[in-house]
């Protein structure tokens, strides 16, 4: 009988060991066909092309003055900044919540005090980062309105209030957490920026 | 008749589910006002679908034509207004009806054992009606629709690691786009819709499996007479079907006044920044949901703590998510020797009075600014973080409260004629 047992549980074993291994195949399988539906619902090469990245001729561009050009379906702003607004970024410091952009709203070449490649140039993400509203540019100095007199130029969102010095950099006691973004950038010449990609060497 | 009936039994058992369901079904017979809701629920959903079939004619999923095509629909298809005013009315009508289904549950104890399973299937499917509804809102291509879209798959980018990559693959772009109505589109009217009917297929199936739970929580099968039938139960058609239909007539009574008289109801059933094409670079003054999610997006505002590690953000989307998924819980967090609040002892009654008032509170908060003063004293945001601590205490103390609550005695035998 004890081998009579033995003869039986012999075949049983390979065939509960042909059943899990039809079923792990079966699984995997199936497993493998949702790749491709799962791929599918990435950007598509039209949306990676409309994504791709903008050349922007930046000669026009004038001090004081900003441009908009669009990337990615966001505003991005570019201004070249005169020599006394760079000297406010310093003064108000105090009044900022990331005065020094701990926080990573830039790619490590704009993580400075006017958070930028070059100086005078500021290229930012025209999206604010309390709820994505679009802010707007108050570059005077002195009191309109949502802003006070000792102001001295920035970007103000009308949604909920925030406010933002000329480098993006995000007040305190506002509603938006963290620093305007800074998108990935890079000079080609010294008056052509693509706005989407960082350059060979600070990648 | 009754051969062509054998006929098919002898292939297909119709008579043998018809009675089994529907004939010889038997329900508690001390069932109330609040037991209406869920079959209210299954005939909305059939409204919506059917509405919703209807609208798929003439909607277009393109975001150059969705907005247009859905003014279409209001002013040039024929009966279009009815048809669309029906399916978002519908929609907001078949979340008051899911919610005071669910009241009823915590009313009567009707997610304790043995109906654990129906609780857990009904969470599922006021879970995914949430998605059919979130997906369904950026049809119209709104600016509220847009840009609702917009701030909730930012939540996903939340998630450490890949959420930037999540919220791309999501949207199927960098922004929400045509690629992101055209998928929210095919989800809204198949996928979802598919699980919905399936998910109700189940509760059923589970509810029917135990039998229902009745106002005195008590189990009506100890007590049967000599054929089985219990003697506290009857059957639910004709009895109950009578009792529905009844239920119908006024729910139908009440919906149609609302799409006839006050179809958007002052912005809570359509918001009035809806009637703007959605726009890119011009958001809404304050982006809110419709009333069925505020609770949740008071939640979600509600967290402000910037000391925390990972950020407010992070935490506030994970509160969020906690606060649907404790729900799930109820079944082992409820641990009262009796189901039925007619029984339970002061304890439950004031934690559950509390819960209700928290949950309106969260709901009209999430509709504010949160910095603005609308209830008096204190800030908006400042009232969503004590409602999100009661909301939170409700479920978590639940073990505690339960168990000391003193109860009262349970019946024999279901109360009142």
């Amino acid at each position: 009988m004890a081998e009579d047992k033995t003869e039986e549980s012999q075949p049983n074993r390979r065939r509960q060991f042909l059943t899990a291994l039809t079923s792990a195949v079966g699984v995997a399988g199936a497993g493998a066909m949702m790749v491709p539906l799962v791929a599918s619902m990435s950007p598509s090469a039209r949306a990676r092309a409309a994504g791709a990245p903008v050349e922007v001729d930046i000669s026009e561009l004038r001090e004081g003055r900003m441009m908009v050009v669009e990337w990615r379906g966001k505003p991005v702003w570019i201004v070249r900044r005169s020599e006394k607004m760079l000297a406010d970024l310093t003064e108000i410091r105090d009044q900022l919540a990331d005065p020094d952009s701990t926080v990573e709203q830039q790619p490590a070449y704009a993580a400075n005090d006017h958070r930028s490649i070059r100086p005078e140039i500021l290229v930012l993400l025209g999206v604010c980062t309390h709820l994505g509203c679009a802010p707007t540019k108050k570059f005077e100095r002195g009191a309109a309105s949502g802003v006070s007199a000792d102001w001295r130029g920035g970007f103000f969102c009308p949604c909920h209030g925030s406010r933002f010095d000329l480098a993006g950099r995000v007040f305190k006691n506002v509603p938006a957490p963290t620093n305007l973004e800074v998108p990935p950038h890079s000079f080609v010449t010294a008056n052509r920026i693509l706005i989407g990609l960082d350059s060979e060497e600070t990648a | 008749m009754s051969k062509f009936m054998t006929w098919v039994d002898e292939r297909f058992p119709a008579t043998k589910v018809w009675e089994e369901h529907i004939s010889k079904y038997y329900a508690p017979k001390n069932l109330n006002f609040w037991y209406f809701f869920g079959s209210l629920a299954m005939v909305v959903m059939v409204l919506q679908i059917l509405t919703g079939i209807f609208l798929t004619m003439h909607y277009k999923p393109d975001s150059s034509l969705a907005f247009a095509s859905v003014e279409y629909i209001m002013r040039d298809v024929p009966g279009g207004w009815f048809i669309r005013y029906l399916h978002s009315v519908g929609a907001s009508m078949l979340f008051i009806v899911v919610y005071l289904h669910m009241f009823r549950g915590l009313l009567y104890g009707s997610h304790r054992s043995p109906r654990e399973l129906i609780w857990l299937l009904g969470m599922l499917l006021y879970v995914t009606l949430m998605a059919e509804a979130f997906f369904g809102y950026l049809l119209p291509w709104g600016n509220m629709s847009y840009w609702g879209a917009q701030v909730i798959i930012s939540l996903f980018g939340a998630v450490p690691g890949i959420g930037p990559g999540l919220s791309e693959w999501i949207r199927g772009d960098f922004v929400v786009s045509d690629a992101t109505l055209n998928r929210f589109f095919a989800f809204h009217v198949i996928l979802v819709p598919l699980l919905l009917s399936l998910l109700v297929y189940l509760h059923i199936v589970a509810l029917h499996k135990v039998g229902g739970n009745n106002p005195d929580g008590i189990d009506i099968k100890k007590d049967k007479d000599a054929s089985g039938k219990p003697l506290d139960g009857i059957a639910f058609h004709p009895y109950y079907t009578v009792k529905d239909n009844l239920g119908v007539a006024v729910m139908m009574t009440a919906l149609l006044a609302v799409v006839f008289f006050v179809p958007e109801l002052g912005g809570w059933f359509l918001e009035k920044d809806n009637f703007a094409p959605a726009d890119i670079l011009q958001t809404p003054p304050e982006i809110v949901p419709l009333w069925y999610l505020t609770p949740y997006y008071s939640i979600l505002r509600a967290v402000t703590f910037d000391w925390l590690p990972g950020g407010a953000k992070l935490w506030g989307v994970l509160a969020m998510g906690a606060a649907i998924v404790v729900l799930f819980f109820l079944p082992w967090l409820d641990r009262s020797p009796v189901r039925s609040i007619r029984y339970r002892g002061w304890m439950y009654k004031t934690a559950l009075t509390l819960f209700v008032i928290t949950f309106v509170m969260l709901g009209y908060l999430g509709t504010r600014n949160p910095s603005h003063v609308d209830l008096g004293l204190l800030k908006n945001v400042t009232w969503s973080q004590i409602g999100l601590v009661v909301y939170f205490a409700f479920f978590l103390l639940m073990p505690i409260y339960t168990r000391m609550d003193r109860t009262k005695p349970e019946p024999d035998r279901v109360t009142g004629q």
